[in-house]
């Protein structure tokens, strides 16, 4: 009969009407700045740099080698390695800039970072009033702490810390029994004579972190590229020895 | 509460108390006070006014009361509208908007402020080809129709701003005035879709004009009056003492009450005849052209108008201001004029949410070959009805089962004749 469809109707309305205000599953709305849903593991854009301990600049995994940089397709990243008063490389990063405006959250860096040094976030409230500045993020503001790794990437994280660990532990024994070799061999050609190791074995309970890096990248089995130590003069580096042509993103680096 | 507790209650304000019940007018008001409550407020302000300027006073107040009711009414409808749409999609609907300069948010009552606030400060554009006087007037006069119509509408007892005789006569007469202004907005606007969604508005308010005046025309045959106010005191009284005389509760009443109604969705262009404002046809239909506080007021004359037809359709089917049940009447007459008015709106909102829009074929078509012999054949069967008044007994029945049927048995043919084309679709791909 005519209109009984449109009874019908009417009753689905009232029906979700009704049923918005007492039944959760079906108001589902997630009201945002007040509520945040759950983020997927998975999820990720843009990268930040990983920091064990609590000191966020010194306890860095970035060595600065560069590797990242060479890699990123849109040419995001860019890093001065830390040089000591007498020009040796220290084995950070003296800057470290992504612009986050030119980043395309494709993990790259991360895939070839063999430190486990550069980590996806899930960082999505980006919106800033400036994009000369605010866009660009200094080392300071990439740093976050493993815990924070952990928090946001639990199974991937704790993949990375149990391999990171067992490298220590391998690293550990390799140093103690090189000591114990070359305290044997001290012994045997000149007893009496105890000088120290040339690379004493770090007591593996207060590792300063990025101490225990070197002997990790060292035992690490196969590392995609090997670690490229930067053996250029700054002004080399700067002008020539970069292939990555300076970036417009980092004006005045 | 006698009249004596009462001017005991109030010395100051006892004399025209007892002026106004010697009126014979009044006399026949209930006796409540809180039922006299507005004419009460009135008498204060305006009693100790000479004569002629009373008179002017009365009337100014009358307008302003009406004029602001109604205009907050529109601006609480329209978050209404859009909270109870979201609740039906499952969504909370406008909630962030607070009241301003606190950080109560109070479910978005601030919305409507706000959005006040955002018609009155954009920019009012008119095309350069456009017809300036034109474009002007149709806003205003849209809106000063839809106005018009409020002065026969009966709030309450005695709370009718002008008694007239012909006050339904009136009432639609203002009424059709609205089908100019719109287009006139759509000439005046010298836009394609504006003139193409005016001419389907004169299609379509022109057709279901017809079905909306005819659905009433039994009310006044069993009314025997014009006037508004008669119309209500003709729904008084109760049967068994507990149904009350309205006309809904007939056969014709309540046949007649559906095709007003569906009139009056497509005569105040709500969904799903909003055709002539199809956003998705004709961006905004004779709209389009407008901005700023012009678009407010085209808005507001179509909640007034949508308000307006509400009010008719209490007036008419609904009884008026009455109670439902005698017990109820404490409560009073304008409380319950107020409730039906927002049942009926609600109604309206729910249809809107409900029902996805007609094409302009099937509009006319509706209109032409199902409502208006609806309406006629309603005539007949109202005609039937006040000629049987004095069954009694068995034939009570008989007159409610032959009623009942002149009712249905059109409906049902008619209903199968017009759907049977439309039925059961079968979607083959999808």
């Amino acid at each position: 009969m005519l209109g009984i469809g449109l009874l019908k109707g009417l009753g689905v309305t009232a029906k979700n009407l009704v049923g918005s205000f007492h039944d959760p599953a079906r108001l589902v709305t997630t009201e945002y700045p007040e509520q945040r849903t759950k983020l997927p593991e998975n999820y990720r854009n843009f990268p930040f740099l990983v920091y064990d301990g609590t000191a966020a600049i010194d306890g860095l995994r970035c060595v600065a080698c560069k590797i990242c940089e060479v890699e990123c397709p849109p040419q995001c990243i860019y890093i001065i390695p830390d040089r000591d008063e007498k020009g040796r490389p220290t084995k950070k990063p003296k800057v470290f800039d992504i612009d986050i405006s030119v980043c395309m959250s494709c993990q790259i860096c991360v895939e070839v970072c063999p430190f486990d040094a550069i980590k996806m976030d899930q960082q999505y409230e980006i919106a800033e009033a400036d994009r000369f500045d605010r866009l660009l993020l200094k080392r300071e503001a990439l740093a976050k702490p493993n815990s924070y790794y952990q928090e946001i990437h639990p199974a991937e994280a704790a993949q990375v810390d149990a391999m990171l660990a067992e490298a220590r532990r391998k690293a550990d024994a390799k140093a103690k029994a090189a000591a114990e070799a070359a305290a044997a061999k001290a012994a045997t050609a000149k007893p009496g004579a105890a000088n120290p190791p040339t690379r004493p074995p770090a007591p593996s309970g207060s590792t300063p972190a990025t101490a225990a890096m070197k002997p990790a990248t060292a035992a690490m089995p196969e590392p995609a590229v090997p670690p490229v130590q930067p053996t250029q003069t700054p002004a080399e580096n700067s002008a020539t020895g970069n292939p990555v042509a300076p970036k417009t993103g980092t004006p005045g680096a | 509460m006698t009249l004596v507790q009462l001017s005991r209650v109030t010395p100051g304000v006892s004399d025209w108390f007892f002026q106004s019940l010697s009126s014979p007018f009044i006399a026949a008001a209930g006796d409540s006070r809180l039922e006299r409550l507005p004419i009460i407020a009135r008498d204060l302000l305006t009693s100790r006014l000479p004569e002629p300027w009373r008179w002017w006073l009365n009337s100014l107040l009358a307008i302003l009361v009406v004029l602001f009711g109604f205009a907050i009414l529109f601006a609480l409808l329209t978050l209404v509208e859009r909270k109870v749409l979201g609740r039906v999609q499952n969504r909370p609907g406008p909630n962030r908007t607070g009241l301003p300069f606190t950080k109560l948010r109070l479910f978005g009552l601030g919305q409507p402020l706000a959005d006040g606030i955002k018609m009155l400060t954009k920019e009012d554009i008119v095309p350069r080809s456009a017809d300036k006087l034109l474009h002007f007037l149709a806003p205003v006069a849209l809106l000063a129709f839809s106005i018009l119509t409020f002065a026969v509408l009966p709030f309450g007892r005695n709370l009718v701003p002008v008694e007239l005789d012909a006050g339904i006569l009136y009432f639609f007469a203002a009424g059709a005035g609205t089908e100019l202004a719109v287009f006139m907005a759509g000439w005046a606007s010298r836009n394609k879709y504006s003139l193409l969604a005016a001419m389907r508005a004169l299609a379509q308010l022109i057709s279901y004009e017809l079905p909306l005046l005819l659905s009433f025309v039994p009310v006044i045959m069993m009314a025997g009056t014009l006037s508004t106010t008669g119309v209500v005191e003709a729904q008084a009284g109760w049967k068994f003492g507990f149904i009350p005389h309205w006309h809904v509760l007939t056969p014709w009443g309540f046949a007649a009450f559906v095709i007003f109604m569906v009139s009056a969705l497509a005569e105040s262009n709500r969904s799903p005849f909003d055709l002539p404002e199809a956003e998705s046809e004709l961006i905004a239909g004779h709209l389009t052209e407008y901005s700023g506080f012009k678009y407010a007021l085209f808005f507001m004359a179509e909640y007034f108008g949508m308000c307006a037809l509400s009010a008719m359709a209490v007036t008419l089917f609904l009884g008026g201001w009455r109670a439902p049940l005698p017990f109820l009447e404490i409560v009073p007459s304008y409380v319950w004029f107020a409730l039906k008015l927002f049942a009926l709106l609600f109604g309206f909102i729910w249809i809107r949410a409900t029902f996805p829009r007609l094409r302009i074929d099937q509009l006319t078509r509706f209109a032409w070959k199902f409502l208006v012999p609806m309406a006629l054949i309603n005539l007949g069967t109202a005609a039937f009805w006040s000629l049987t008044c004095n069954w009694s007994g068995p034939l009570q029945l008989a007159r409610w089962a032959i009623a009942l049927a002149l009712v249905a048995g059109p409906f049902v043919v008619m209903g199968r004749k017009l759907s049977r084309d439309y039925a059961p679709r079968t979607y083959r791909y999808a």
